[in-house]
Parts: C-alpha cells; structure tokens; sequence
C-alpha cells in the first residue's frame, strides 16, 4: 500500500488526542495490531506535544503532521515553526527537561525511541523543529 | 477524562476514566493536590482501570504527586494499569519506585 496523509493544527493543547486519533485513523486501513497502534500514538501526542509545549512554549503556531505508508514501512514527520532545540543530544537524554519547573518527565523522546524503530531529530533556533519517525508494521 | 474521588481512612483513591496527556493531567495534577492540600490525606491510590491513554506528561504527573505524598510521609500506589498505559509506566522506571498492584484491597 502507499498512501499519505498531511494534517495542520494549531499549536493547542485540546489538539494533541485529535492528532494522535488522527494518525491512528489513517494508520489502522494498514491493518496494525493493537500493540503498535498504541505505540504509533503515544508517539504522536509526545511529537505533538512537544512542538506545543517547547517549539511554541504555549504560545500560538502551526503543527503539521505527515504521515506516510510505503509497504509496510510507516514514516511520521512531525514538524513545528517554533523555537528550535539548542541541544538536540541533550533534549534526547532520558529524564532531561529544560523545563523542571513544570513536573515534565523528561520522557518524551525516549518514549518517541521505544515505541518506533528509529528516530530523527532536526532542528535550527528561531526556525524550528522536524521529527521523523519510522516504524515497520509487522502485521502485515 | 473523568476523576472520581473516594476515601478510606486517610487514603484518597482517585478512579480516573479517559485519556490522561499534556491536555488531561494539568486538571489532574489540580484536581489531586487540592485534596492532598485541603483534606488530611495521606495515602493516594491512582485507580487506572478505566484509563485507555496515556502519555508521558502523566509520568510528571505521577512523579510530582509521589514527592508530595512522600514528603507528607505517605504512598503512592497505582493499581490496574494495563496495555499501553502499563507500557508508558514500564518505560519511565516509575514502577520501581511505586507499589504498583493488579487488584487492591483497601482493608488490607
């Protein structure tokens, strides 16, 4: 199968269990199995959360969300105009936040790692951040 | 998402019911430290039988009431978590920190 699919949201909270339902929505005509559907949108809402939370700090943006399916390979792009990451290796660090003040894991990317096969970061200050994450669906 | 408050003698059992993300857990954190504030609490059960998502803003979450509670000399207990919520747990290590139970008898 190939098929694609873009999605643009505004940078709001009420937006992020849309955005994974979403993803799932287009996901599941793949078939997936309950186990990597859950995956696919537990990373989504933290992609889309962090371009909320860190990208615009809360303020208002433009998320885009890009999902791709070729074969069985699944590539999500999530992609916000924001304030980019300083530090990409440090951002990637398990338990690292650069806001401690408010109660935030520090799991984000490590859940994004986990629950695909691989993920990329990109990102330039006062520009904005890219992710793109892969994730082969094996019940197909 | 949906909170339901019960007590047990000092112990407040929060059943929480929907979706708990960055969105969710800033009325979840409010909800919980209202009660731990203004009610005498010392125990706090999460009853998460009911909760089908979860992210890791709900890890800060937990994370954030744990130090409450444990400074007040408490616990934190979590109990039927399942499927991707009981992933998200896994991953972040909290369950090592937190007694985490299928099923729970308050008596006991």
């Amino acid at each position: 199968m190939n098929n694609y699919m873009r999605l643009e949201i505004p940078a709001k909270s009420t937006n992020e269990a849309f955005a994974r339902m979403a993803v799932g929505a287009f996901v599941s005509q793949t078939d997936p199995t309950i186990e990597e559907l859950s995956d696919i949108k537990t990373a989504v809402s933290e992609g889309v959360t962090n371009a909320i939370i860190h990208g615009y700090e809360n303020m208002s943006g433009v998320v885009s969300i890009v999902c791709r399916i070729d074969e069985d390979m699944l590539e999500i792009v999530i992609t916000d105009f924001g304030v980019g990451i300083e530090n990409i290796e440090k951002a990637r660090e398990p338990l690292y936040t650069s806001k401690p003040d408010e109660e935030r894991s520090g799991m984000g990317f490590t859940v994004m790692e986990t629950f695909m096969d691989d993920l990329l970061v990109e990102s330039k200050l006062s520009e904005g951040t890219k992710i793109t994450m892969r994730k082969r669906l094996k019940s197909r | 998402m949906k909170i339901r408050l019960e007590y047990a003698s000092g112990t407040l059992i929060a059943k929480i019911k929907g979706e708990i993300d960055h969105h969710t857990s800033n009325e979840l954190r409010t909800v919980l430290d209202k009660e731990i504030m203004e009610k005498s609490i010392k125990n706090l059960v999460l009853d998460f039988d009911k909760v089908t998502f979860m992210d890791s803003s709900g890890i800060g979450v937990i994370v954030g009431r744990y130090k409450k509670i444990d400074a007040l000399g408490g616990q934190l207990m979590i109990i039927r978590a399942k499927g991707q919520v009981d992933k998200v747990l896994k991953l972040s290590g909290i369950k090592k920190i937190l007694k985490c139970r299928e099923e729970v008898s308050i008596n006991e």
